[in-house]
């Protein structure tokens, strides 16, 4: 029997699509039709990554001044650490919390014949627009906030001989590429961290999705 | 059923669900044998906690029983896998819920069409087709208001259309009108025989209002999770102010 089985179940997976223009449009509309719930749930990422870049622009500006301290550079790399994983904390958290909130809605989508996937994509498309556009505000701020307080300390001296912001195992690596890469992390942590909660509420049975009183 | 003449959309065999509750087992439903014809109107009521809700989730699809099969078209949900149920929920079955259920954050147009998108229809035809089923339900100049904007009348109505959007042949409408007023169930369920009628779709609702009973071609009436009896229109007899089962 595989063969003309094979090819039925593959017909109809194919008869139930979801194309990206449409998943792109209904997570752009979930961020912004609910914005004050996705601003809490994307502040986790905002604060860590706005600590994160602040940090990385003192030590370039401290660095091309010849004024770093070995011991603070050292104590900067802890917090940093830290704090990112406090922010890693915080958005599984929120993305827990924004799962379970619309497991009603996962429910009738179900009922409405999408597939296991096309939640799971919908939810991960949702995170990764939330970390990314959280991560690039917060790098924003960050910098922006730091260039700022030398700015008035030192003056425009203070951008004239920038060293690099991170040092990764010998390779210097300058402000601007350490500032991509903290936003680069940032949208790819919120990924992560909403995989296990859309994989789940995505293999509950509708009947149990449908039955949340959230 | 040998004349190939196609008699029952649904049927039901032996169909039991237990649910374990901390350590006791509860028997929402108990070998239900359920027949449902081609077309017809029918309805299955029952006091709350009579295993209505539950027959109702087998049957479309949305929880799977613990003994027992249920068969749509001849073909035996057990043996369907994740896509093809998919398939099933997307175009040959409409959902109707008691709570409407409509997606928060997209239009009432988005609404309904997304049935459409996940069948794969063209975003031009999805929003022709999607603008004409609202049409239907009246709700033609309200297509761009989010369900919050909507009333619970005018939500029911945009989920009606919802469950029309791949023209399927099952309705399954779970307490359609519990939400509403009198007035605009009446109104729901008016719609509901139309399109029954008008499409020859087979309308299944889960409910205890007896207002279903004036378009019901059959009821069944189900009791702690057991058949109870099975009447067909010209046997019903509604006596004002008590439902036959429940004390008064």
């Amino acid at each position: 029997m595989p063969p003309a089985d094979k090819v039925d179940r593959i017909v109809i997976e194919r008869q139930i699509m979801l194309p990206w223009r449409q998943s792109l449009h209904m997570c752009k509309q979930s961020v912004f039709v609910r914005l004050g719930r996705s601003v809490i749930t994307a502040a986790g990422i905002f604060l860590g990554v706005t600590f994160l870049t602040s940090v990385l622009t003192s030590t370039a500006i401290l660095r091309g001044q010849q004024a770093l301290d070995p011991s603070v550079a050292a104590r900067n790399v802890w917090l940093v650490v830290m704090s990112l994983m406090v922010a890693t904390v915080g958005i599984v958290n929120s993305m827990l919390m924004s799962v379970t909130e619309r497991y009603k809605e996962i429910g009738t989508m179900k009922c409405l014949g999408a597939l296991d996937k096309f939640v799971v994509r919908l939810f991960l498309i949702e995170s990764f627009m939330l970390g990314t556009l959280g991560s690039a505000a917060g790098a924003l701020v960050g910098s922006g906030a730091m260039a700022l307080l030398y700015l008035s300390r030192w003056g425009t001296a203070a951008f004239a001989n920038m060293g690099p912001a991170l040092v990764i195992a010998g390779a210097p690596i300058s402000l601007f590429w350490a500032v991509i890469m903290a936003i680069v992390l940032g949208g790819l942590l919120s990924v992560i961290a909403a995989l296990y909660p859309a994989w789940r509420a995505a293999k509950m049975p509708p009947a149990a999705a449908l039955r949340s009183e959230i | 059923m040998a004349t190939g003449v196609k008699e029952y959309i649904v049927r039901t065999k032996g169909l039991t669900k237990e649910f374990v509750l901390g350590g006791t087992v509860l028997k929402a439903l108990d070998g239900v044998d359920l027949d449902i014809r081609w077309g017809e109107y029918i309805s299955i009521m029952g006091p709350s906690g009579s295993g209505k809700s539950t027959l109702f989730n087998m049957i479309g699809g949305l929880d799977k029983p613990t003994h027992g099969s249920v068969f749509i078209d001849e073909t035996d949900m057990a043996q369907l896998d994740a896509a093809e149920l998919a398939f099933l929920r997307c175009r040959r079955i409409g959902y109707i819920f008691q709570t409407f259920n409509l997606i928060p954050v997209m239009t009432a147009l988005e609404n309904v069409t997304l049935p459409m998108i996940f069948a794969g229809t063209s975003t031009d035809d999805a929003m022709d087709k999607g603008m004409k089923l609202l049409e239907k339900v009246g709700l033609a100049h309200r297509y761009h208001h989010k369900p919050t904007e909507l009333s619970g009348g005018q939500q029911q109505r945009v989920a009606i259309a919802r469950a029309f959007a791949n023209d399927p042949g099952i309705i399954l409408a779970d307490e359609p009108t519990g939400n509403l007023d009198l007035k605009t169930g009446q109104e729901i369920i008016s719609l509901l025989k139309q399109l029954n009628t008008e499409q020859g779709v087979t309308v299944i609702s889960a409910t205890h209002d007896l207002k279903m009973l004036d378009v019901s071609d059959r009821v069944v009436w189900i009791r702690d999770g057991k058949i109870e009896r099975v009447e067909e229109r010209a046997q019903l007899d509604i006596q004002v102010g008590q439902m036959e089962g429940e004390k008064a």
